[in-house]
């Protein structure tokens, strides 16, 4: 192989064309991992969804009658589909980026001529991948249980794709750090659970007390559910463009320290 | 132009460890070159600044004129690295891990799956090449490492202990298949703690030892500065004491077996005749320890007499150099 080549330009041309085949082997490798163990990540997630709209949606739900306008099973479907996007998309970075750790293989990539920013932008893309993956499996769940009206297509679609790089960047984060596999679950069961629990998944944030209320401000997954439900059904608790602009600065600030600390070897080399 | 060129490497650990202290080495382009050095010598440290997975301390290092600092894409391309541990993922089939190894190095899918045909039948694992890993021999797991560094058919291949825990069959092999790799252009750097390997297939050695190049030499003036060899003599019939040999130094080590040390001076011709005359019948006769381990263990025990002259020249110990 010759990947740098006589001329500036065509060594240029040629590191862009090996980039591309890099960024492309790491996306269908992650794409690989999900599918072979399609039992412990895509099926989790859907069988999780249907419990949700059978408890919650169909015998509380009920009782529980209209929220923001919307009949409950309605209301909680957006939810629930970026619940599962977040918790995937995360689960799928910092497991298979530490698992390379534990096992040694992310050598293969330290040692290859792909740049920090590749690596990091090829593991983000596989946790969006997962993400969509589970996503469809839920939103497939959610017809089943209720009539799923898209208001804006584009907004779901862009929400969608910002939060899942955002969770899968925070993934790799934590995996960078992670010394063990007690360090990879602290933060998905002690942060992230109920971060997203308390994100307005289940309820709108009016039902809160004023101080509640003012609290859930500072959770950053109310923003993302409530972005990605104005998507489906045109109402949001918070302002829908500053969700939109504190999810892209989210995922810019991440994706920096990401490369910043693969930079410095931080967790990854001597 | 060199393959490869370190000036003033030097690596501090955190823990205050200096695993190198300001190396300069240089191997040529197309050379196969040994490196070796007892367990901590610095020789993994080394071999992993080269390849990035180490942050250096102090230094240069270029690989074909690839500065690491400056241009580490380029230089990383050049190289393919054996570990001496085993790094791929343990759940993947040999055919996937070559074939994602070459897409990281930018090779289209399509070569790709040409080149893990070509190297895992030259490397004998085609018959592997779906099953997992995980299940696969040691033997099977070092050739497979070794595939998958010639998949992007680098200039410079790092093998450090490729044949450890290897059976002798089958680490021939691999010798010859390095050998024709080397012939074919590609230059090879190795560390092995099987002596007799790096005499077999370098033409070039350095040896490393407390972090410091203790000698760099061609490999057969290297083994020409050898001063005594210790010759092991098998016996037919028992001795009870070791027979008088004036002038050499004689140890009856069982009652069929005798060492006797000879230096480069002396003919071994003298030795069977003076034995003849004593009634000693030799049936066979073999060195205690190959040529190269006899050096290496003179260098590296004696250490701390070979530190580098005041111009740049190592000096070696007195009982090696002539």
């Amino acid at each position: 192989m010759s990947a740098v080549a006589e001329s500036p330009l065509a060594a240029r041309t040629d590191m862009n064309a090996v980039r591309w085949v890099g960024f492309r082997t790491i996306v269908i490798r992650e794409y690989g991992r999900i599918i072979r163990i399609w039992g412990q990540t895509i099926v989790p997630s859907a069988v999780t969804a249907v419990l949700y709209f059978a408890i919650f949606g169909s015998l509380i739900g009920r009782r529980v009658g209209v929220m923001g306008g919307f009949d409950y099973k309605q209301f909680i479907a957006p939810g629930l589909i970026m619940m599962s996007v977040i918790t995937n998309s995360y689960g799928n970075v910092v497991a298979s980026f530490f698992g390379a750790k534990f096992g040694k293989h992310i050598e293969e990539l330290l040692v290859s001529p792909l740049p920090n920013w590749l690596i990091v932008a090829g593991y983000a893309v596989g946790g969006v991948v997962r993400g969509l993956l589970v996503g469809a499996a839920v939103t497939a769940v959610s017809l089943v249980f209720t009539h799923l009206h898209v208001e804006h297509p584009l907004l779901v679609i862009v929400a969608l794709l910002l939060t899942s790089v955002t969770f899968g960047l925070a993934g790799f984060l934590n995996a960078l750090f992670a010394k063990n596999f007690d360090q990879v679950n602290f933060i998905p069961a002690f942060v992230l659970t109920p971060l997203t629990y308390f994100g307005g998944v289940f309820y709108s944030i009016e039902l809160l007390p004023q101080w509640a209320r003012q609290l859930s401000f500072v959770n950053p997954v109310l923003y993302m559910v409530n972005a990605f439900r104005y998507g489906f059904l045109g109402v949001s608790d918070v302002h829908v463009g500053g969700a939109f602009a504190l999810m892209a600065l989210a995922a810019v600030v991440l994706f920096s320290a990401c490369v910043f600390l693969m930079g410095r070897g931080a967790g990854i080399r001597e | 132009m060199n393959a490869l060129s370190v000036r003033g490497l030097t690596k501090t650990y955190r823990n205050g460890v200096q695993a190198l202290k300001g190396i300069d080495l240089d191997v040529e382009q197309g050379d196969f070159f040994a490196l070796l050095g007892p367990n901590g010598a610095g020789k993994t440290t080394l071999i992993g600044i080269i390849t990035s997975l180490v942050n250096k301390s102090a230094g240069t290092a270029r690989v074909f004129d690839h500065d690491i600092d400056r241009e580490l894409e380029a230089a990383k391309a050049c190289i393919g690295i054996v570990p001496q541990e085993i790094n791929f993922n343990m759940f993947e089939t040999p055919f996937t891990i070559t074939v994602n190894q070459a897409g990281f190095y930018g090779i289209p899918r399509a070569v790709a799956r040409e080149r893990a045909e070509k190297y895992l039948k030259q490397l004998q694992l085609w018959d592997k090449r779906n099953s997992i890993s995980r299940g696969l021999s040691g033997g099977m797991k070092r050739r497979l490492m070794i595939a998958r560094a010639l998949m992007h058919e680098p200039r410079l291949l790092i093998l450090d202990e490729p044949t450890a825990g290897v059976d002798i069959e089958i680490r021939r092999s691999m010798w010859d298949f390095l050998r024709e790799i080397n012939q074919r252009g590609t230059t090879i750097i190795l560390t092995t703690h099987y002596l007799e390997e790096a005499e077999t297939l370098c033409r070039n050695i350095a040896i490393i030892s407390g972090g410091q190049i203790v000698e760099r030499d061609r490999m057969s003036s290297l083994l020409r500065r050898l001063h005594v060899e210790t010759f092991v003599f098998n016996l037919r019939d028992a001795l009870a004491e070791a027979p008088l040999l004036e002038g050499y130094v004689v140890r009856l080590v069982d009652d069929h077996t005798l060492e006797v040390e000879v230096s480069k001076e002396e003919s071994l011709n003298e030795i069977f005749a003076r034995l003849s005359a004593l009634g000693v019948v030799v049936m066979s006769m073999r060195n205690k320890v190959n040529r190269l381990e006899e050096i290496f263990m003179r260098l590296v025990e004696g250490g701390a007499a070979a530190r580098p002259a005041a111009d740049g020249a190592t000096r070696v110990p007195a009982a090696v150099a002539r």
